[in-house]
């Protein structure tokens, strides 16, 4: 063989041949890497927003990298006839059990409950044959920025400064000047009024997504789940860390809590592409379902510790619209699962006795 | 010039769709876990229905390689390098089942919904487990690197037998004519 090699290599373009050898796996391989970005040190990958989250909020293995400090619900959602004709999804068709988890915004597991701090829900909804819905939605009106790039540098302008261990103010103030929109959508937040707790708040989409019906006709929307308990303001700044958490547990411990989820019909003009941008009011709305949440578990063994509330995880019947926000989110809560999962469980800040001392 | 003992067509066939359809899979997959644009979610429907469509024609494959008389080797090549040969096929075929299979199965453990196309969706093949899902989750992404890893030998020696040994291994898979070989020159 050797021989036969040495031959053609003797031959007029023989080395072009073996070139040509070499060259095709080598220019595949660079092909990979560049597709990998190993060529591409600005680029940002899931990777990238692990390591941040761990630069903003201090590395915390096992525990979800943003909304860490979160407990466990259970209940159930029954679709309204009225969404029916919105999508056909078969969840507004049936009533159907849901596994939720009530969170504090952040990536510190065991941060101090307080009025002001940004609460989500996340949600699945488990049709019998199928057709399960995720989210995870939040408690202020819009999100802050557009897209991944400027989330990333919407964290490292808020990463805390190694002195003074607090936010670099001036460091956010150079975002904020490049960036109106997050100016604008920050100003909506702080109009914000908090209430007084997991129960009785309105939590929101943010993102747009698109509902298709029956006949194909899309329809750009953003939901919101919105209580049934009368919102009150915040009676203080709370009793012990845990505050909010125990509040819920024994809420729930005393009865049902359920919460409407209103659709929003977007309008002629209506961005879906940027959730920095509210609505205008108005809007047609429809009442698409109610879910009722009867109990709380510890994510200690819980049902939701295992789940990832992948925002694209949709039903036949809604699909993502062009707001880049939810792939970003989808790609980097892969990431943040496959991690915690193969990361030892720590005990998390509602414990399994902290549920039995709510109820009675 | 004495004729090449090809594939046969059916098997020439599932050699080259497969090969751009692993090819497309590996890139799919590499660009898909390091990105956070809209194209992610693009890409993940695509490696889900494309991964387990590669499984089922690998299956096929396998079935039609018992069944149907392979070309021999040349009887040039080194023992060693003949060895070499037949591990790497016996590589790239368990590879291009358990690949969708831990694929499948990782997200079987992970909970996540294994959606082919909108509104039909694979059943999960193992119960829900968190840490059976990481484990998995990384072997996935071994187990693509090896295939990578063998598909760039695989290249390598095709061209190497193609280009500079000239037997009819190259043209028994493309279905060309054979170039001059050691067997005519001797002859």
């Amino acid at each position: 063989m050797m021989a036969t090699i040495r031959e053609t290599l003797a031959e007029k373009g023989g080395w072009l041949r073996l070139a040509a050898v070499c060259a095709a796996p080598t220019l595949l391989a660079l092909a990979f890497a560049l597709a990998a970005g190993w060529l591409v040190p600005g680029r940002l990958t899931p990777g990238t927003f692990m390591r941040i989250f761990g630069l903003v909020d201090g590395p915390h293995p096992g525990f979800r990298r943003n909304h860490a400090k979160g407990v466990c619900v259970k209940g159930w959602f029954e679709g309204s006839r009225e969404a029916a004709s919105l999508s056909r999804a078969v969840l507004f068709r049936s009533r159907s059990p849901v596994v939720g988890r009530f969170a504090l915004a952040g990536g510190m597991p065991f941060q101090d409950d307080e009025p002001e701090k940004v609460r989500s829900l996340a949600l699945r909804i488990m049709p019998a044959h199928g057709g399960e819905w995720r989210m995870g939605i939040n408690d202020i009106p819009v999100f802050p920025v557009r897209n991944a790039a400027e989330f990333n540098d919407f964290l490292l302008a808020s990463r805390p400064d190694p002195q003074t261990h607090g936010p670099d103010p001036s460091r956010m103030a150079a975002f904020l000047a490049r960036h109106p929109e997050t100016q604008q959508a920050l100003a909506l937040l702080k109009t914000r009024a908090p209430t007084s707790g997991f129960a009785d708040d309105t939590y929101n989409s943010l993102d747009s997504f698109t509902f298709i019906n029956g006949e194909g006709t899309t329809t750009p929307v953003r939901w919101a789940m919105v209580p049934e308990q009368a919102a009150r303001p915040p009676a203080g700044p709370g009793v012990g860390r845990d505050y909010l958490f125990h509040d819920l547990i024994e809420a729930l411990a005393r009865g049902p809590l359920r919460w409407h989820l209103v659709v929003t019909v977007g309008g002629a003009g209506d961005v879906t592409a940027d959730p920095t941008v509210a609505w205008p009011a108005g809007r047609r709305q429809v009442d698409a379902g109610t879910l009722t949440l009867v109990r709380a578990e510890s994510e200690d063994g819980g049902p939701c510790r295992g789940i990832t509330y992948d925002p694209l995880i949709l039903p036949e019947g809604i699909a993502p619209s062009d707001d880049p926000i939810p792939a970003a989110r989808s790609a980097v809560y892969a990431r943040s699962f496959a991690l915690r999962s193969g990361e030892p469980e720590i005990a998390s800040a509602i414990s399994g006795a902290d549920i039995r001392l709510g109820e009675p | 010039m004495h004729p090449v003992e090809h594939f046969s067509l059916f098997a020439r066939i599932l050699h080259w769709l497969m090969a751009a359809m692993i090819l497309a899979m590996l890139f799919i997959g590499i660009i898909m876990v390091t990105t956070v644009e809209p194209a992610y979610h693009r890409l993940v429907d695509l490696h889900r229905p494309l991964g387990i469509s590669i499984l089922l024609l690998a299956v096929v494959r396998l079935v039609n390689r018992w069944l149907i008389r392979v070309p021999p080797l040349p009887n040039t090549l080194p023992p060693a390098l003949s060895l070499a040969a037949r591990l790497s096929h016996i590589v790239l075929y368990v590879l291009m089942i358990a690949l969708p299979l831990v694929g499948w199965g990782m997200l079987s453990a992970g909970a996540y919904p294994v959606v082919m196309w909108s509104g039909f969706v694979l059943p999960p093949i193992l119960a829900h487990d968190p840490a059976l899902f990481a484990v998995l989750r990384r072997l996935h992404t071994w187990l693509a690197l090896i295939l990578f890893g063998v598909v760039l030998v695989h290249l390598a020696a095709a061209l190497m037998h193609g280009l500079l040994l000239r037997d009819d291994v190259l043209p028994s898979m493309t279905g060309g004519r054979g170039n001059r070989t050691a067997d005519d020159s001797a002859s």
